[in-house]
């Protein structure tokens, strides 16, 4: 059974479609990144699957059960960590914990029990203190801590490394990663941070104006665009270097972006002395050879023709 | 970050609706003393208003139908005055403003304990706020010689009319998501307080006044509290009791509507 499931999602805010039919599958067990750039509709899909948001059109289905049908039962197997870290600066740490494990059912000795656990993913020595002195990081884990108190099935983090630095970051993945190991709890996952979505997410969906215009694993993802990228720099001449280049042997797709020529090339290491000799019999000057393997990034300009947008990694 | 965090053995499951309303509740009570701030005036505005109403009016009570002592006359006064607009309204709107009213949402919590819950922590509050100006009402000489029970009546009805007048203040805050829309609500209270029996006895006011003080709730309220200081009047006191049924029915059923708004997923 999917994990989740969701089917021509749309949402639309007035005459804003800020989400236009996105499908989507995740496997129990999954951790799913879902990457786009700010305003594309990450956070969008994520409170429709989370039951917050009813969709315009579409359905989706989370744990097996429908999130506007059954949305009462969907909340007891869901676990979210929204965007911005959803506390009460006026409470301690263990009272958070407390009020989220007593509204999930918890005893007494269940949630002393839960709080305990959870300790240990942000400072024991914080939980007695308000909330309001807890740095940005702590906050999140925090809120990371609230989202599990009821040990859901599925756990939907709204880019929850928005804003950490980068420790924070690593511990934050740590725990995703040990979740997901160790207890096979479907991820989902959205973020800004590319590298993020290839260090974590076993399957990524890439959204960009609400639609869902790539998914698959990073590897096939970045194979998509050919196993190695050449990227050339140039001053001026940018539009008649693609011509030329296109026209090299071995490059399967040239791309213009800003001052970058984006080669994709099944062999980089054949395909950049040609390039580069191309390139001076037209009387171009490169400021800038050079060779990779594609990021993500490649196969977000792929596929949208621009560059990602997202946060700083 | 190497803690178990997941155990199989503990699983979510319905609190139930009375635990829900408690657990809202308890938050909500745990954050009084947090926020003097915003309860302290509550108390000093009544204590300052039965202090100056005393010593500039008392002596005109001769003249007119008082049938006790006006400091007693006036007493009732401040307590309206201590709990009306008093709430977790403002606490509310911060909830809405920093994400923590969608983490609720997130959880099975019954949508109507999460003004249940405040409005719980609300009678705690109001009865804090009564307490205290009951206590200088008998520093200054009032008696109630209906005996203990008519001290607790006294400040039940007080605190019974505070909560019923919540539902005002959560439909702002609900409906808005403004702190300074809350702050204003207050502001709806002025015609109850003033076009009444505040200063004088009802049988006094004449004219357009008295006319439009038969029609407030707030006269029965105040009768109903003054008449403790005499006897038991049953009369009295089932006037107050439905003047204050009346208010709940309108604020709160607008507080409810508010609050399905704000939970629907449109």
């Amino acid at each position: 059974m999917s994990a989740i499931r969701a089917e021509g999602l749309v949402r639309r805010f007035g005459d804003l479609t800020a989400v236009d039919g996105v499908d989507l599958e995740v496997s129990e067990g999954e951790i799913y990144g879902f990457l786009g750039p700010n305003g594309a509709g990450k956070s969008t899909v994520v409170r429709m699957l989370c039951t917050l948001l009813l969709p315009s059109a579409g359905r989706a289905r989370v744990g097996g059960l429908d999130v506007v049908d059954d949305a009462h039962d969907v909340r007891f197997s869901i676990g979210v960590a929204l965007q911005d870290a959803a506390l009460d600066d006026r409470m301690t740490g263990r009272e958070i914990l407390e009020t989220q494990g007593r509204l999930f059912g918890l005893h007494k000795a269940e949630v002393a029990q839960r709080v305990r656990e959870l300790g240990p993913i942000l400072e024991v020595d914080a939980l007695d203190r308000l909330v309001g002195t807890y740095s940005g990081g702590m906050k999140r884990r925090l809120d990371l801590a609230a989202s599990l108190m009821h040990n859901p099935s599925v756990l939907f983090l709204d880019e929850p490394t928005t804003g950490l630095d980068p420790p924070s970051r690593l511990r934050v993945w740590d725990e995703v990663r040990r979740l997901n190991r160790d207890f096979g709890m479907t991820v989902f996952l959205t973020t800004q941070y590319l590298e993020e979505a290839d260090e974590l997410a076993d399957r990524v969906g890439i959204i960009n104006d609400g639609r869902l215009v790539a998914e698959g694993t990073p590897g096939e993802l970045k194979r998509s665009i050919g196993t190695d990228v050449v990227l050339a720099e140039l001053d001026r001449d940018h539009d008649r270097a693609v011509e030329i280049l296109r026209s090299v042997d071995g490059v399967a797709q040239v791309d213009h972006f800003g001052d970058e020529i984006v080669i994709a090339t099944s062999n980089g290491s054949a395909t950049l002395s040609p390039v580069a000799l191309a390139l001076d019999r037209a009387g171009i000057a490169v400021t800038q050879l050079s060779l990779r393997t594609p990021t993500l990034d490649d196969v977000f300009l792929e596929v949208t023709g621009t560059r990602f947008e997202g946060g700083d990694q | 970050m190497t803690s178990q965090t997941a155990p199989a053995h503990i699983t979510a499951r319905s609190a139930g609706f009375v635990h829900d309303v408690w657990s809202i509740a308890i938050r909500a009570i745990r954050q009084l003393p947090r926020d003097l701030e915003t309860t302290g005036p509550a108390l000093a505005i009544p204590l300052f208003f039965l202090v100056i109403n005393i010593g500039s009016l008392q002596d005109i009570a001769g003249f007119t139908a008082i049938e006790i002592d006006y400091k007693a006359f006036q007493l009732p006064v401040a307590i309206v005055f201590a709990v009306t607009g008093v709430s977790r309204a403002p606490a509310l709107v911060l909830d809405i403003q920093n994400g923590y009213f969608d983490r609720l949402m997130l959880t099975p919590v019954s949508r109507r304990a999460l003004l249940l819950g405040h409005m719980v922590a609300d009678f705690v509050l109001v009865v804090a706020l009564v307490i205290p100006v009951v206590i200088l009402g008998f520093i200054i000489g009032v008696r109630f010689p209906t005996g203990p029970l008519g001290v607790f009546a006294f400040v039940m009805m007080g605190a019974c009319w505070g909560v019923a007048y919540t539902g005002l203040p959560y439909a702002i805050a609900l409906k808005t998501g403004n702190p300074g829309a809350v702050n204003s609500s207050f502001l709806l209270f002025f015609p109850f307080a003033f076009v009444t029996s505040s200063f004088v006895p009802l049988e006094d006011m004449t004219g357009w006044l008295g006319t439009a003080a038969q029609y407030n709730p707030v006269t029965y309220l105040l009768e109903g509290l003054r008449s403790l200081f005499i006897e038991w009047d049953a009369v009295a006191l089932g006037k107050g009791f439905l003047a204050i049924a009346g208010l709940a029915l309108v604020s709160q059923t607008l507080a409810f509507l508010a609050l399905k708004g704000r939970v629907a997923r449109g």
